[in-house]
């Protein structure tokens, strides 16, 4: 049992807490990066690929940082607490998570390493909700191509990303778990139409419709992995909320002990006492979760990985929503205002926690497996 | 970063097991699991089982019978006596009065009371809380004034846990009435068969007599019987109170009525099925189970930061291991309760053991709803949760 982290753990943490707090320490910064055209800062996303970020999971031949699940986790935390907009969960985390098992191209995988690529995951389909083998979208060959039919919808990032990887059905019906392949798709091609919007944590996604769209195929049956990837997704999902827990604590705390009322500091008041320590509680017993969540996520048996994750999720998710809402509380007006930084973490824990399963959604999971891995 | 445990840590779990599993009697371990009362024969009889292993005080040092071990190794030997359903060495001895006196007693109370104290030859109360001094502990008014070589005591101590089986009691009194609260406290042995001394009982709403009432009236204790120096009690007080840190969230007893509770969950009758089929009963046992991987991975933390960190730094840990671990412990009792259904009400007469004589439900349910009123006192007891909750506010978040 060791909690340490290793000396190029230690130096990346430093290196993407550094870039954070620079970057994004003022929050005026951060509304300038949103107002790009792709809605994050294309300087910023250089900086990720300059400081190796980009090829995290890559192996050292594949020019990358040969990072694990450790290494995600903290970079996602402090993208967590500078409520980072770049895509990093969308490119990296899912992207290279699924190219890299898949895509024979180096090429390919050292041109996102080096910031010039930007992909996204058309996954989700609106019947599907959070089911990841409920998948419609289908897939017929034509000569030696793949097309494409179906209408993906919330994909992160998926206004600008240069490439996608879509899920579709190959065989069998629409809620099969064998049959579902794995493509990579040009949306710059013919039969592909992104209707990109701005989402309400101030990031963005888009809807994706494909009408005898060309792809090419990644993997045949590629269930399992999508299910692997999604699980490093919620394990980096997690460290975001702690982050952003964190600092929306910290700012709440800061808060009571200057906001005067009554002629002394609130935090004076032992009923706001209680409700900051509990704060932390919750942040803590968070952190750990998802500590619990990045060991989890390397399991070779993905039934316990998959109840482990879908535990970690329920839970962080329900104490980063009850966080977020006591802390826009007890902020008083000042957190209603779009001016204020603490309203952002506040939205984006909320939809943090619709993201690859809500709460019930991974609590009957947990329930259906009987409790969680020994 | 790994969670996990190095083989020869699993080897020193196993070896525990193995020994917990094979060398206590299993009537007492089925007590503990089924949260029954234990006999003061039981305590010593499990203490002994230790003591002749080395595992009597692992904590102490090891000059007086202590185990060199690592702090993982003490998290693993908490959890694993508490997942296999064994006594504890005693608290008020082992975690309590014991460290004090190793760390601030003079050489001749070491050699008096520590071998006996590891054997539980002298079984020890704790006389801290008074009626009036319960979170505030540092207004204590019973009173020790020097009289030649003697102290002599008056006033009254409460909530003094298995009183009723101990020998002698350590007690905070205060010695300086002048100085201000924490200071003019001192830290003082008392033989329970000294006169002038009454002990009554508590009965709490589960029945059960687990505490008491200790009255002292004009007692006379020898000065040699102080611990270190005159006025210092209150520090030695909390350096007893931070010797609780490990154990305190009682994870391994959590996890091991969890999994009870789900055992006896799948052989209950309800309806069509068993209460195992009852998906909003399995819903909140998931939530405790959750909750419960997180304190442990919490609690894991704890254990590993404890080889690097400085000891005064302020740090909140043990308040949410306390807050938590309780709560948890809670939820695992109530869920038991839940279980029993309608065989939780019978309250039939009991034996000296608080065993209904005879059932009238399932033997297991009839001491559910007990337990459960008996486990509130774990977010009271020990700095109360609200206590925990200042204390991270003011120790911690600074406010």
């Amino acid at each position: 049992m060791d909690f340490d982290l290793t000396d190029e753990q230690r130096l990346l943490a430093e290196s993407v807490n550094r870039f954070v707090s620079d970057r994004y320490g003022d929050f005026e910064k951060r509304k300038a990066c949103r107002a790009e055209p792709a809605g994050y800062s294309a300087a910023n996303w250089r900086a990720m690929a300059e400081m190796g970020l980009l090829g995290l999971p890559l192996s050292e031949e594949q020019g990358g940082f040969n990072g694990g699940p450790v290494e995600t986790m903290l970079v996602m935390e402090a993208i967590g607490r500078g409520l980072v907009v770049e895509p990093f969960l969308a490119t990296v985390v899912l992207g290279l998570g699924l190219l890299r098992r898949t895509e024979t191209d180096p090429d390919l995988l050292a041109r996102v390493a080096a910031g010039e690529l930007t992909l996204a995951f058309a996954h989700q389909e609106r019947q599907a909700r959070h089911d990841l083998h409920d998948v419609a979208t289908a897939a017929r060959r034509n000569g030696g191509a793949w097309l494409l039919d179906g209408a993906k919808g919330v994909v992160l990032n998926g206004d600008s990303a240069g490439m996608l990887l879509v899920s579709a059905r190959i065989s069998g019906s629409r809620r099969d778990r064998e049959g579902i392949g794995l493509f990579l798709l040009d949306p710059a091609g013919q039969g592909v139409t992104r209707r990109g919007y701005a989402t309400q944590d101030g990031l963005r996604a888009a809807e994706v419709v494909l009408e005898s769209a060309r792809a090419n195929l990644l993997a045949e049956n590629a269930l399992p992995l999508i299910e692997l990837v999604a699980d490093e997704a919620i394990a980096a999902l997690c460290a975001e909320a702690v982050g952003a827990m964190d600092a929306l604590r910290q700012m709440t705390v800061d808060y009571l002990k200057t906001r005067q009322q009554f002629g002394r500091p609130i935090g004076d008041f032992q009923v706001l006492q209680h409700r900051a320590a509990d704060m932390l509680v919750a942040s803590e017993q968070a952190r750990s979760m998802t500590m619990y969540a990045a060991m989890m996520v390397q399991e070779t048996d993905a039934a316990a990985r998959s109840t482990a994750l879908s535990a970690a999720k329920a839970l962080v998710s329900r104490l980063a929503d009850g966080l977020g809402k006591e802390a826009v509380q007890l902020h008083g007006g000042i957190g209603m205002t779009e001016e204020y930084r603490a309203g952002h973490y506040f939205k984006r824990l909320a939809m943090l926690g619709v993201l690859f399963g809500d709460v019930d959604h991974h609590l009957r999971r947990v329930v259906a497996a009987g409790g969680l891995p020994e | 970063m790994d969670l996990r445990y190095t083989p020869e840590e699993i080897a020193f779990r196993d070896e525990l097991r193995r020994f917990f599993r094979t060398e206590i009697p299993a009537e007492i371990r089925r007590k503990v699991s089924e949260g029954r009362k234990l006999a003061r024969e039981d305590y010593i009889t499990c203490q002994r089982i230790l003591h002749a292993k080395g595992l009597s005080a692992p904590n102490w040092p090891v000059e007086w019978g202590g185990q060199d071990w690592s702090p993982v190794q003490r998290y693993i030997f908490t959890e694993e006596i508490q997942a296999c359903a064994v006594p504890q060495p005693l608290s008020f001895n082992i975690n309590m009065v014991g460290p004090v006196i190793a760390t601030f007693g003079s050489e001749a109370q070491k050699k008096r009371f520590l071998p006996p104290t590891a054997t539980l030859d002298i079984w020890w109360a704790q006389g801290f809380s008074e009626p009036g001094a319960g979170s505030d502990l540092a207004s204590l008014k019973t009173s020790a004034r020097r009289e030649g070589d003697h102290f002599i005591v008056n006033g009254q101590k409460t909530w003094t846990t298995l009183g009723q089986y101990a020998d002698w009691i350590f007690c905070l009194v205060r010695t300086d009435p002048a100085a201000k609260k924490q200071q003019g406290i001192s830290f003082l042995l008392i033989d329970l068969k000294t006169p002038g001394i009454t002990i009554r009982p508590i009965i709490t709403i589960d029945g059960g007599h687990e505490v008491n009432e200790v009255f002292f009236d004009e007692v006379k204790v020898p000065a040699e019987n102080l611990v270190g120096e005159l006025n210092k009690g209150w520090d030695y007080a909390k350096f007893l109170l931070s010797n609780e840190r490990i154990g305190i969230a009682r994870i391994g007893l959590t996890k091991e009525r969890l999994a009870r509770v789900k055992r006896l969950a799948q052989e209950t009758p309800a309806g069509e099925g068993t209460v195992w089929d009852d998906p909003d009963f399995r819903r909140r046992l998931a939530w405790s189970e959750i909750e419960l991987k997180a304190l442990e991975i919490t609690q894991m933390r704890v254990v590993a930061a404890q080889r690097t960190k400085a000891a005064d730094k302020p740090d909140p840990s043990s308040s949410i291991l306390k807050i938590k671990g309780s709560e948890l412990q809670q939820q695992a009792t109530q869920l038991l309760v839940e279980v029993a259904g309608p065989y939780a009400l019978p309250r039939p007469d009991r034996d000296e053991e608080g065993l209904n004589l005879p059932s009238v439900g399932p033997e297991w349910a009839d001491a559910a709803a007990p337990l459960f009123f008996n486990f509130r006192k774990v977010s009271i007891y020990g700095g109360s949760n609200e206590i925990q909750r200042n204390i991270i506010a003011k120790a911690f978040l600074g406010l």
